[in-house]
């Protein structure tokens, strides 16, 4: 039989530098010996898009045997691909989805990380696509899979992701060539060699640990999660209030601990003590309303409504209005935090500008109720004051600038007093009661109510939406009280509000229930 | 200034007889021309022959040397036009474009050309833009080398063969004195390969020359009575001199094979992937030694009945790999065979797929069938488990599995806040009309703008907005680039608008260059460029054919943007309006700007450098601002809040601090989340002096609040 190609495939993302690491590989390969021949389909995919790029080896020395030159083909056909390398995982699933994985013949390199797609930014809530899954998928799929996180490796050099992949190739063993070969490469491109050796060699060093595959940073999923509940409380003046959290059902403990953590930097203990107190309503509700109905016959979990109340309750009592977004601004850790993301070199001096749009809603509500309140029944005054508002740049790094936000921030101990707050307070407590009301009767159905929360959120715009699509779901509930299916039936009104900005999702669902 | 620099792989052009050229197959192509003597080079750029633009553009001292003149023509038309003067004189003369969308806009100028017919050898390199990644409709250039009569060479994908190609194309012009179209898949414009070169040609006779002395035949002129005799010459005269050349200089290639009662004809484009599949199907070895006898069309037009006949004779079947709709080449073949009673059955379309791309899956499957059917003692067992049906999960779980990723506009480009701006005034006032252009702004037509109801070519936004001029409230609105314009918008719209007085707005998105293609300078480019005049401005070209109505605006002020816009679309001002909407690509910005700036930095001056983050303890993970810009950057992490479980917006390192988050935050009230970071390098004494003071008073209050947070830890 007659020597064949070895046949390689770049899946890469526009920009990414995928036409660099075929140029390599065509080097490697010609100084090692072999005929070399690549192809790719940049067009308009070099925005942005995804781009492939194909490559074909073939041993000099078979070609001279024969006298011939081979003819190599343009494209990868499945099932006859030797390596697939995809930087970014996603990209490996498309390459599978193009069947060019095979699973007796294809050793898959690819970066655990995400880069994600417009569609799964732009969600309303969660929009990534399952990781997890797609690492599966990449497992079951290749003969042999090197996966791991590339881009954190090149972030770590500060390099270029296809320096990494190439180690990841050399390490892979997939290529018959010697790593010196790949390392020349790296060395006559005469551009960042230091750091794209270190980093080469990395990953060289990863993919040769990889038997299967490491399991790098994948997922969306939330990672900060909560490290467990305390004994004691590092203020000893709030160890009244920690017992209390412990009195709460173990599964919500660390939910609620939370709740009260994020009460107390948001307003003071007292705060803390009113979520507490209206916590255990619910779990007092929430345990007898279990023994009505036990959570065997659905797929309730245990305690789901306390639970779904002390996450929805803690950021509803903890909307966001002007004070706060100034506390969070003015925090040393959040000035800390910026410099760590802009990657300032120690003592780099760097300024922050923020940008804020105030506008008469928010400042009402910032005001005394009855101020407040009377701003915003005087159209005048409003006006006048409409006029004044409009995109605002703070320079928070600046005296003035800090000095405004800083103040502002501090009349959090007046929040109380405010109109936002008497309006907020109020929504949460009709919330509230109207958990209480559906409970007994319908405990799936309150749970729903208890998650719908979550609509809320954002500011201007973004909240009155939110608060749009909360107040739709809150009219259906009486038609839903009396449904065995109410509860399905409002999770699915939730999943709707979120499928689109403008409602057009939300409202089919809702003139579908009208019409039933 | 091009996206892509080939300074250094222009040199390779510069190589003499019996070094090794090795390269991309676009560079290759320049380098046969050279090798052959052209005389004069033009051409319009689009994918996939961007590059053999760039790189002509690159080279211009070589040209320079050999006496070669090039421009980088307004418009394909303008191209095809340029080879008029390979009609009355012997120069040799290429032109390139993307087809087919090129070769439309060039159709007149090449129907005239192919009626006069040439004395110099005219070339015309097409970039045949097909099947995956392609950016336009499916369709052929070979309709078009048949209307006009010119002949069609459509070579293996092998750099010497496609080199080959350049050479014999220009003979080939010269000896039926026709024009002749070399088509190029994308594949094969960027495929890496080598051949081995010859010396440049400096042409024999230059444009001087023909000055010096000009000659005039009215039979080359197309008006009556020239045209009869013009159409009588193609048939009687350039068309069997064509035939007998492609004959005599055995440009086609045939190949035996032990299984010599069928046989395969294909286009030499296909040829690799023909191979491939023949190899996975234990029909051919990797060299290419078939054991199905192969007619391979390097000519794909004319094709030539004796050569037909002699391959067809004694076969029972053969099978017509063409590539593309309508199948021309099986419809003519059958003609051929009928004609001569060659009773050898012919099968192509059907076997094949209908349409789309020829991938190797595609023509494993159709040439398995074909030998199935017709030589199934052919196929032994297959060897080394190479062919295999690949084993996959159902589609249906893959396409869930895997989210699609539509193109969109580069990180901090400036169009971005444009057609944010152009998505909130819909919020406002209820949908537009838009007419959309081709461009990178044609990317508003997917995620997240969503924008445009139709598409009708390159620097045809305005033109295609012209039914909508009715008296109503509600003003149509035209998108076009600066490239478009350009190319033809200036007279197909805007003039159209103004002598047909118009209503509607026309925006015209200036980025300074020809973006989508690689970012090639165009007349309204700024920055200087030796070989060509820039700065030319379009506000005042739009002056010129007669708009009174003209802003001028700079994108990534969004506010501004926004006014405008209004304004354009309620004012009472009856008559056309333009909006020039300006703001530098940024791919070309970043490529002039970050060298300068790193080299301030290095020597010491003192630089600030812009960009933007997402403080995520304020952000609540609603996603507007990504749904308003969709940016690259600016993507989604984590929530590290314990209590939310939605994303985060976070902007990532490669940010290029345009400005247009902080546009996006304060048009659309979205949220304060959003802040910009101004990071020094090479701080003055007063910086210096002043960071330490607002450190001090700052840090004594953040020390405060922080003190009294810590009084409350739990």
């Amino acid at each position: 039989m007659t020597a064949r190609p070895i046949k390689l495939c770049i899946a890469a993302l526009g920009g990414e530098g995928g036409g660099v690491l075929a140029d390599w590989l065509i080097e490697i390969a010609e100084a090692e010996g072999y005929l070399a021949q690549s192809t790719s389909v940049p067009g308009v995919a070099q925005r942005t898009g995804a781009t492939i790029y194909y490559l074909e080896l073939f041993p000099r020395a078979a070609a001279d045997r024969a006298g011939r030159e081979p003819v190599m083909a343009l494209m990868p056909v499945p099932g006859d691909v030797d390596c697939v390398i995809a930087s970014e995982l996603a990209e490996a699933g498309r390459a599978i989805q193009r069947g060019i994985v095979d699973r007796e013949r294809t050793t898959l390199i690819a970066s655990s990380h995400r880069s994600y797609s417009i569609a799964e930014k732009s969600a309303l809530g969660q929009g990534a696509a399952d990781a997890a899954g797609l690492v599966e998928l990449a497992r079951s799929q290749a003969k042999r899979l090197v996966l791991f996180d590339m881009e954190a490796v090149a972030e770590q050099h500060r390099c270029v992701i296809s320096s990494v992949l190439l180690g990841a190739i050399c390490g892979s063993h997939v290529l018959p060539f010697g790593r010196p070969a790949f390392e020349a490469a790296i060395n006559s491109s005469g551009i960042s060699v230091a750091t794209n050796l270190a980093a080469f060699a990395d990953a060289c060093a990863r993919a040769e640990r990889a038997d299967g595959a490491i399991a790098g940073r994948t997922g969306i999923e939330p990672t900060n999660r909560s490290a467990g509940v305390p004994a004691r409380a590092r203020s000893p003046s709030l160890q009244p209030m920690l017992e209390r959290v412990h009195r709460l059902p173990e599964a919500v403990q660390g939910l609620a601990l939370e709740g009260v953590r994020r009460a107390i930097d948001y307003q003071d203990p007292e705060y803390a003590g009113l979520y507490l107190s209206r916590l255990e309503r619910i779990g007092a509700l929430d345990e007898r309303s279990q023994r009505d109905s036990p959570p065997g016959g659905t797929s309730r979990e245990e305690w789901a409504l306390t639970a779904a109340v002390a996450r929805g309750l803690a950021l509803w009592m903890t909307f966001e209005d002007t004070i706060r977004v100034a506390d969070l601004k003015t925090r040393a850790a959040r000035f800390a935090r910026v410099r760590g993301e802009i990657r300032a070199a120690p003592g780099q001096l760097f300024g922050i500008t923020e940008f804020m749009k105030p506008r008469v809603a928010e400042i009402a509500g910032t005001l005394p109720a009855a101020m407040g309140a009377w701003l915003l029944a005087s159209p005048r005054v409003a006006r006048w004051l409409g006029r004044m508002t409009g995109g605002k740049r703070i320079r928070s790094g600046t005296i003035a600038g800090f000095f405004l936000l800083y103040a502002l921030g501090g009349l959090k101990r007046w929040r109380r007093g405010t109109l936002r707050y008497i309006e907020e307070n109020s929504r949460i407590e009709s919330w509230l009661g109207r958990i209480e009301r559906l409970a007994p009767a319908d405990l799936d159905l309150a749970v729903e109510l208890a998650r719908a929360q979550r609509l809320i959120k954002g500011y201007g715009e973004t909240h009155e939406r939110g608060w749009r699509s909360f107040s739709a779901l809150l009219s259906c509930l009486e038609a839903l009280a009396g449904r065995a299916d109410g509860a399905a039936v409002m999770a699915r009104l939730h999943e709707a509000a979120l499928a689109d900005e403008e409602g057009l999702a939300l409202a089919r669902e809702l003139a579908g229930l009208a019409a039933s | 200034m091009a996206e892509r620099s080939f300074a250094r792989e222009v040199q390779t052009l510069r190589l003499g007889a019996g070094a090794e050229f090795r390269g991309e197959g676009i560079l290759a192509v320049t380098k046969a021309l050279l090798q052959s003597g052209v005389a004069y080079v033009g051409g319009y750029q689009g994918a996939p022959i961007s590059h053999l633009m760039d790189v002509l553009s690159d080279a211009q001292d070589i040209l320079r040397e050999l006496g070669v003149h090039f421009e980088a023509s307004a418009s394909e038309a303008t191209a095809a036009a340029m080879l008029a003067a390979s009609i009355n004189y012997p120069l040799r003369g290429a032109v390139t474009w993307k087809s087919t969308v090129g070769t439309n806009v060039a159709s007149d100028a090449l129907a005239n050309l192919a009626s006069a017919g040439v004395k110099g050898g005219a070339l015309i390199i097409v970039g045949e833009d097909y099947g995956e990644g392609a950016s336009i409709m499916q369709e052929r250039t070979h309709a078009f080398a048949m209307k006009s009569q010119m002949w069609l060479l459509d070579p293996r994908p092998h750099l010497p063969e496609i080199v080959r190609a350049v050479e014999q194309g220009f003979e080939l012009s010269e000896s039926s004195h026709t024009p002749v179209m070399l088509m190029l898949r994308i594949r094969a414009c960027h495929v890496y390969g080598r051949f081995m070169a010859k010396d440049n040609t400096r042409p024999p006779f230059s444009a001087a020359d023909a000055l010096q002395s000009p000659a005039r035949d009215y039979g080359r002129i197309i008006l009556p009575p020239s045209t009869y005799a013009q159409e009588r010459e193609k048939i009687e005269q350039r068309f069997p001199a064509a035939v007998s050349f492609v004959a005599e200089q055995e440009m086609n290639d045939f190949s035996d094979g032990e299984a010599s009662d069928i046989g395969i004809v294909l286009q030499g484009g296909l040829y690799n992937n023909v191979l491939r599949a023949l190899e996975l199907l234990d029909c051919a070895d990797s060299f290419g030694t078939s054991r199905i006898p192969l007619y391979v069309l390097n000519v794909t037009y004319p094709l030539l009945p004796d050569e037909w006949a002699r391959f067809c004779t004694g076969k029972r079947a053969v099978l017509v790999v063409e590539e593309g709709q309508p199948e021309f080449i099986e419809q003519a073949a059958n003609q051929m065979l009928r004609q001569r009673e060659i009773s050898a059955r012919l099968l192509g379309k059907g076997l094949l797929p209908r349409y789309g791309e020829y991938t190797v899956d595609a023509l494993r499957n159709g040439i398995g069938e074909f030998i199935r059917q017709w030589a199934p003692g052919l196929r032994r067992e297959p060897a080394g488990g190479v062919v295999r049906e690949a084993a996959l999960l159902p589609a249906a779980q893959l396409a869930k599995l895997v989210p699609p990723r539509p193109s969109g506009l580069c990180t901090g480009c400036p169009e971005r806040p444009f057609f944010a701006a152009m998505k909130l005034l819909q919020r406002e006032m209820g949908p537009l009309h838009i007419s959309a252009d081709i461009g990178c702004h044609s990317f508003a037509t997917l995620p997240p703008f969503n924008m445009g109801n139709s598409i009708m070519g390159y620097g045809l936004g305005a033109a295609g907005a012209s039914a909508f001029h009715t008296e109503t409230a509600r003003r149509p609105v035209a998108i076009m680039g600066d490239g478009g314009f350009w190319h033809n918008g200036l007279t197909s719209g805007i003039g159209n608008s103004v002598f047909n007085r118009h209503d509607g707005l026309t925006v015209i998105i200036d980025n300074n260059y020809s973006a989508a293609t690689g970012g090639q300078d165009i007349p309204s480019s700024r920055w200087p460029n030796e070989h060509r005049q820039g700065n030319n401005t379009i506000v005042n070209a739009v002056r010129g054919v007669g708009v009174k109505w003209v802003r001028h605006i700079r994108t990534y002020d969004m506010a501004q943007t926004m006014k405008v816009l209004r304004e354009a679309l309620t004012t009472q001002f009856r008559g056309p309006k333009v909006i020039v909407a300006e703001g530098e690509c940024q791919l070309n910005r970043q490529r002039r700007v970050r060298p300068l700036m790193k080299k301030a930095i290095d020597q010491g001056k003192r630089v600030v450098r812009e960009r933007f983050g997402v403080d995520p303890d304020t952000c609540t993970g609603d996603h507007s601002c990504i749904r308003l810009s969709g940016c690259p950057s600016l993507t989604v992490k984590p929530n590290p809040d314990p209590l939310r479980t939605d994303p985060v917006a976070h902007v990532d390192d490669s940010c290029v601090g345009c400005g247009v988050c902080g546009e996006v935050a304060h048009a659309a009230v979205l949220c304060p989340s959003f802040y910009r970071a101004e990071i020094l390098y090479n701080p003055s004494w007063w910086d210096l002096v002043l960071a330490r003071v607002r450190a001090s008073v700052i840090g004594v209050l953040q020390r405060r609040s922080d003190r009294r947070r810590l009084r409350y830890m739990i």
